[in-house]
């Protein structure tokens, strides 16, 4: 790298217009939401006003609050997020353990089948999981109309148990190569000492896999989060946040069908609930963000 | 424990993997290959809900034809899908590239920088997109007509200039990509970085004593040792992009099965698309795989 000093400036320069131009272009949505969440409804008519409003309203977020009913969904959503990647944490984990350490015959087209797992996309099986789950008869073990698990979480829940939900064929895949770069050294040490295989699993390699845990436990929770797919799919009708934006957000959809004052007021409330929805994750984000950055270094998927 | 004491070593350590695996290969059953079986014979039905369940009707191949040849909008949604999709792909993997290498240089602010770099793949909330595809206020006052780039007056001084149209729309397609294109490449620049990274600063150090230049030692030394993670992100890509909550396609497919012709041309529309991601991530893992450089 033999530049001149001049030159060197020239591209110091260029290259944060660059960065602050594409980290604008990313937080653009974000800023426009808050704009927009904290405008008093008058402020929309006010042609003066494009991003600060003119007076900081809380109005936007009550509303949005109420119709919501904010803090039972927040407790709801919470609480099958922190189930769902928690159940997908110890199953990728205990998956990806086992392919990266014992092999039997067959060993690896299942592997494969895990590779295939994430490229299915998931609407592919749509209709067919949606009816299974409706008439769910345990694989022909029930009588035959089966039981409607649609609305239960036993849906989402045995999908996570058994790696086969959304993204889980990734996690399966990371801890896989994570496992594969650990030394079998501390396990053999282990063995001699007399702790048997499961034992061994879960005193000497699990907690030896704390950093590669928190990222997968980590992403499911984001990812979990974020899903509409599958919640829209299995929960429907739930109080859980999703699902409520979702109401609103189908209920208001043509302003035109509303009173004109309604229509656009909604688009308000609109983007605070969206806030209020997206708050818990960005605050995990906020504090965590050194996992979710450095994360692919730890994956072991980088040589 | 008895019993396992006569197994001999190898079938105890296959019968420990089966153990670990069997999880997966019974949720793989369970929940994608029966699914997956079944939707091939769903497209090939007509499904009736009944009281107690569900029945088919073996139709042959009514379903398929009536996605392609009855349905006002697949054909036209499915070529849109497609070909956006795929545009996308490469311009994704060389800006991804390209911000890997900007925020793998030292200055001030980089955390930051990757922070707000790597935002979008924790904000890109299902319903949130959802809501601003709809959101018309957010529509009207979107980046272009914003003010902050006056693309309309752009756009007609281009057009007198006498410029060809299809040339004109091309340049202003992609402008309004560029916002779709950087929230998407959140995973991918990561995984550039981390190669970045894990490149050894010694093989710069005695390529620039050997006289090599900066555009030299980036052809001859960083192309090759990230290859490998080319393939990984060209298949990531390729994945996100055609399972994409933006995608016009798949609302399309969710929308048929739940109020339009039914479940049956949902799937069939599903397997024409599948088709067709499949065909693209052979073809190009092929090609790309092909200039792979593995450190041997």
């Amino acid at each position: 790298m033999r530049l001149s000093k001049l030159q060197q400036g020239l591209w110091h320069v260029v290259r944060f217009g660059l960065i602050v131009g594409i980290g604008f272009i990313i937080l653009y949505p974000l800023l426009r939401q808050i704009s927009f969440a904290l405008m008093h409804p008058d402020d929309l008519y006010d042609l003066t006003v494009n991003w600060i409003p003119r007076q900081f309203a809380k109005i936007n977020f009550q509303v949005a609050w109420e119709m919501l009913d904010y803090s039972k969904a927040l407790v709801n959503t919470l609480g099958v997020t922190l189930l769902l990647s928690t159940l997908e944490l110890a199953a990728t984990m205990i998956i990806g353990y086992g392919f990266a350490r014992w092999r039997y015959p067959g060993s690896n087209l299942v592997f494969a089948l895990v590779v295939l797992s994430i490229i299915i996309p998931p609407q592919m099986v749509m209709v067919p999981l949606f009816l299974n789950f409706r008439y769910f008869n345990l694989f022909g073990l029930l009588p035959e109309p089966g039981v409607n698990l649609i609305g239960s979480f036993w849906p989402m829940v045995l999908m996570s148990l058994t790696g086969t939900a959304k993204r889980s064929g990734l996690f399966i895949f990371i801890t896989r190569n994570f496992f594969r770069g650990m030394s079998t050294s501390l396990e053999e040490a282990a063995y001699v000492d007399g702790a048997g295989h499961l034992k061994t699993f879960f005193r000497i390699m699990l907690p030896n896999a704390t950093p590669i845990a928190m990222i997968v436990f980590l992403f499911s929770f984001v990812w979990y989060w974020n899903d509409l797919f599958y919640t829209d799919l299995f929960l429907q009708g739930r109080n859980l946040l999703q699902i409520g934006l979702l109401r609103i957000n189908s209920q208001f959809n043509y302003p035109w069908a509303n009173k004109a004052v309604e229509g656009t007021y909604i688009q308000l409330v609109n983007n605070a609930g969206m806030l209020l929805y997206i708050l818990p994750v960005l605050l995990l984000y906020a504090f965590l963000q050194r996992y979710f950055i450095e994360s692919i270094e730890k994956t072991g998927l980088v040589g | 424990m008895k019993r396992s004491r006569k197994l001999s070593l190898r079938t105890q350590k296959s019968l420990l993997g089966l153990v670990f695996t069997l999880p997966f290969i019974v949720g793989f059953g369970a929940f994608l290959a029966w699914p997956f079986i079944q939707s091939v014979i769903f497209s090939l039905s007509k499904l009736t809900i009944v009281p107690t369940g569900y029945v088919l009707d073996f139709v042959g191949l009514d379903n398929y034809r009536h996605a392609l040849l009855v349905d006002p909008k697949f054909r036209q949604v499915f070529a849109e899908t497609v070909v956006t999709m795929a545009a996308r792909i490469p311009v994704i993997l060389i800006f991804s590239f390209f911000a890997a290498n900007l925020l793998n240089q030292k200055f001030p602010g980089r955390t930051l920088a990757r922070v707000i770099f790597f935002l979008p793949v924790v904000m890109s909330a299902e319903i949130v997109l959802k809501m601003q595809q709809a959101d018309y206020m957010q529509q009207a006052m979107s980046l272009s007509e914003s003010g902050l780039i006056p693309l309309s007056v752009l756009r007609e001084s281009l057009v007198s200039l006498k410029l060809p149209l299809v040339f004109v729309n091309f340049i202003f397609e992609a402008i309004n990509q560029v916002p779709v294109i950087i929230r998407s490449s959140g995973i991918q620049i990561l995984i550039f970085l981390a190669a970045l990274q894990s490149i050894s600063p010694s093989l710069y150090e005695a390529a620039d004593m050997e006289g090599a230049t900066a555009w030299e030692s980036f052809w001859k030394i960083t192309f090759p040792l990230i290859s490998p993670l080319m393939l990984v992100n060209v298949v990531y890509t390729i994945v996100d992009s055609f399972t994409a909550p933006d995608n016009l396609l798949l609302g399309l497919i969710q929308e048929t099965a739940w109020a339009g012709a039914g479940f049956g041309v949902s799937t069939a529309m599903s397997w024409f698309y599948f088709t067709v991601i499949i065909l693209i991530l052979l073809v190009t893992g092929f090609f790309v795989g092909k200039g792979v450089h593995y450190e041997t």
